[in-house]
């Protein structure tokens, strides 16, 4: 234990731990439980407090900041509503594991449990949505309990971690005893992988004739990238990501065979059903990646090398389990790989063909402006030097068919929650944490109304992100499968009528903003936004209400049922 | 088929949520639970029966392990182990049933700890299946309220 040997109020004990754990950014909101805090905050210039609009705002920003720099989120709202608004946002960082820490106020310890005034039992609602959660009871407990929630967040899987400082025990005073290291018996995550199945998996891909590296966010926040490019270049082995995984390895390389899975490539897709030897690696098996599981990859011998061992065999039973993490899995099967293997030049040519036969493509009729259009052009106009983040419908995967993803850490996006309203706050919270690349948005007209608040946030710092306001006046991912597969019933999807004037809205706010209702002003659009330094900037692609995204794999479906386009939706691969 | 868990966990308020919880969070079965501090008052052993294919109690066995209250977790099914119910009964008294009554809690083993004009509780101590069994035995004479304890189980000695 190193003592500082001072006597500080809870709240002092509070800011110092942060400042022990290099905490820069607190994204918080104020309210009468922290009232002690802000009163410590007043006088602190070393951590930023950014103050947002709404709690789960906070918390997406908070992620957004994660994501983008691998280093822990920080949130800090009151008790009660406070809390609860803040469940969403935890919710969708334990989907996604990224590493994050939420601090919430409490009442008083004497009145826990009798329905005080912004009372709330987030401990208790947050338990199946938390890596692990505290309520510290004692002022003496709390620099402990800090330094474990920072040391659960950010080790083995990443995930949230919520900590409950009831009023009192940040008013107590005691002396602050900050303890070096960090010990938890419950807690023993496996980071190294087994050598021998390491082997294993070594002797199988040397074997392979047609083998495939199935990519997943693992790989991004394990920091494994140059590991998997050496292995997937020194075996030859084709590369293909879900949507967290995308750019883990280069999406320029003729290697990458894009995103799997629901709306995933046509050919990543064909690879995954006809490959003899599939590499899961910081992957879980999402049903939207297998689709119907008895008849995902049907021929292949399956690796997967997991952090957390609850997921292997959960949704895919595999062949060659390996847990740990992905950068020792992948360093460790470069070590032990022999320099012979297999010539799959005809595999790859097999995936080219396919690539051939089914290009990702869309419509340029009509001189209409089209999402993927929109998307293409940024991709083309920054050459996948941006950080890239969405929110959650069409417009969500349209950004990982048609923007090249090149680096890791480049697109940030809700995955396993699918939390519409996401995008915006996470933009801002990458925005603060990277200065040296600009930050993109692309929203849609849905989503962005859910957390639009959050424009005052990023006006107020002048954060220079870029909106790219996808707006077909529809709900488009539902609206699709209600085309697709609920009879043309367009119940409640329709927001034309109701939409405001996005321009007006966000000049409102105080942020620059423009309209484009043609590829020709939206070309132009993109470029003034690029080159927009000020502050956020918003523009309003007026894009065709009806378009689909394919191809797509109907929920619960095989690679076989796989819709590769709207005029034939009938047609069968 | 059945599984006999023994877990240990941090003997802290919310660690039995948190394993209730993760059972009804992930659709497990779950039959019973019961828990009670050890030889370290910091730590709780609970013990859990469930039932389910090979790939779900692995599933189960590996949730359990990943709650970060939880410090050890041994699957006893299949390793020497015993395992005790207590069941608690009262049952209706008459005249003409009374001597069989006495019999049948002789062959069980049990013991009378209240008797009344028209009632008697008795406390049964075995195995889950045996409590069953009794349960079944005793269900014609008229059961009144039974309480079970849940099954607890611990590793046979060296």
């Amino acid at each position: 234990m190193h003592a500082s040997g001072k006597t500080l109020n809870g709240s002092e004990i509070f800011i110092e731990c942060l400042r022990r754990e290099n905490v820069d950014f607190i994204f918080g909101y104020p309210g009468g439980s922290l009232l002690k805090v802000y009163e410590t905050l007043y006088e602190v210039h070393d951590i930023k407090h950014i103050l947002v609009r709404h709690e789960q705002g906070a918390t997406h920003m908070a992620e957004g900041y994660a994501r983008a720099t691998g280093k822990p989120g920080v949130v800090l709202v009151t008790s009660g509503p406070g809390a609860t608004n803040t469940v969403t946002g935890i919710a969708n960082a334990y989907m996604d594991s990224s590493p994050m820490v939420v601090f919430t106020g409490q009442v008083p310890s004497s009145l826990i449990g009798n329905d005080a005034f912004q009372e709330a039992d987030i401990v208790g609602i947050t338990r199946p949505i938390t890596k692990h959660n505290f309520l510290v009871k004692d002022v003496r407990e709390l620099a402990m309990t800090i330094r474990k929630a920072f040391y659960l967040a950010t080790t083995g899987r990443p995930g949230p971690v919520l900590v409950d400082m009831p009023k009192d025990v940040l008013n107590a005073s005691c002396v602050l005893e900050w303890p070096e290291s960090v010990e938890i018996r419950g807690f023993k995550p496996t980071l190294k992988c087994h050598i021998n199945q390491v082997e294993k998996a070594a002797q199988k891909i040397a074997q392979a004739k047609r083998p495939l590296l199935y990519i997943g966010g693992g790989v991004i926040s394990s920091e494994a990238s140059e590991e998997l490019r050496a292995l997937a270049i020194q075996q030859n082995i084709p590369v293909t990501m879900t949507l967290q995984g995308l750019g883990a390895f280069p999406g320029n390389h003729p290697l990458s065979m894009g995103m799997l899975g629901m709306h995933g490539t046509y050919w990543a897709n064909q690879a995954v059903n006809k490959c003899d030897l599939l590499i899961a690696v910081g992957a879980r098996f999402d049903d939207r990646v297998t689709g119907k599981v008895e008849t995902f990859a049907p021929q292949a011998f399956k690796i997967h090398n997991d952090i957390d061992p609850t997921n292997v065999d959960k949704n895919v039973q595999v062949d060659l389990p390996v847990v740990g993490d992905a950068k020792n899995f992948l360093a460790g099967l470069l070590e032990v790989m022999p320099e012979v293997t297999e010539n799959r030049d005809a595999w790859l040519a097999e995936i080219n063909a396919w690539r051939q036969q089914c290009p990702l493509t869309y419509s340029r009729e009509d001189n209409a402006l089209r999402t993927e259009f929109v998307i293409e052009e940024v991709s083309r106009q920054t050459r996948g030097n941006a950080v890239v983040v969405t929110d959650v419908g069409q417009h969500q995967m349209w950004t990982s068919q048609f923007y090249t993803f090149i680096n890791p850490r480049s697109i940030i996006s809700s995955g396993g929650l699918g939390t519409m309203g996401y995008g915006l706050p996470a933009a801002i919270g990458a925005a603060f944490g990277i200065n040296d690349k600009p930050v993109i948005l692309f929203c849609g007209d849905g989503g962005f109304m859910m957390n639009i608040q959050e424009l005052v946030t990023a006006v107020h710092h002048k954060i220079p992100i870029k909106i790219f306001l996808i707006n077909n006046s529809f709900l488009g991912m539902v609206r699709q499968w209600q085309e697709l597969f609920h009879k043309e019933k367009y119940s409640f999807t329709d927001l034309g009528d109701s939409n405001p004037d996005f321009v007006k809205v966000a000049e409102a706010f105080g942020c620059k903003a423009l309209m484009a209702d043609n590829p020709d002003t939206a070309k132009e659009a993109i470029t003034e936004a690029m080159a927009w330094e000020e502050g956020p900037i918003l523009v309003d692609f007026r894009v065709v209400k009806k378009d689909m995204v394919f191809p797509m794999v109907p929920a619960g479906g095989s690679i076989s049922d796989m819709l590769l386009a709207r005029l034939n939706p009938k047609t069968m691969v | 088929m059945k599984h006999i868990i023994s877990v240990l966990v941090e003997n802290k308020f919310g660690s039995l949520n948190r394993v209730a919880a993760m059972f009804s969070a992930r659709g497990f079965n779950l039959e019973s639970i019961s828990i009670g501090e050890t030889e370290d008052t910091e730590i709780s052993r609970m013990t859990i029966v469930t039932r389910g294919e090979d790939q779900i109690i692995s599933q189960v066995l590996k949730q359990l392990n990943r709650l970060v209250d939880t410090i050890k977790v041994i699957d006893l099914t299949r390793q020497p182990h015993v395992e005790r119910e207590l069941l608690l009964m009262t049952l209706k008294l008459t005249k003409t049933q009374q001597h069989e009554i006495f019999e049948l809690i002789n062959v069980f083993k049990g013991k009378v700890v209240d008797i009344k004009q028209k009632s008697i509780t008795i406390e049964v101590i075995g195995s889950p299946d045996k409590i069953n069994t009794t349960i079944d035995i005793f269900r014609v004479y008229g059961i009144k309220e039974l309480a079970r304890s849940g099954a607890v189980a611990i590793h046979r000695g060296e």
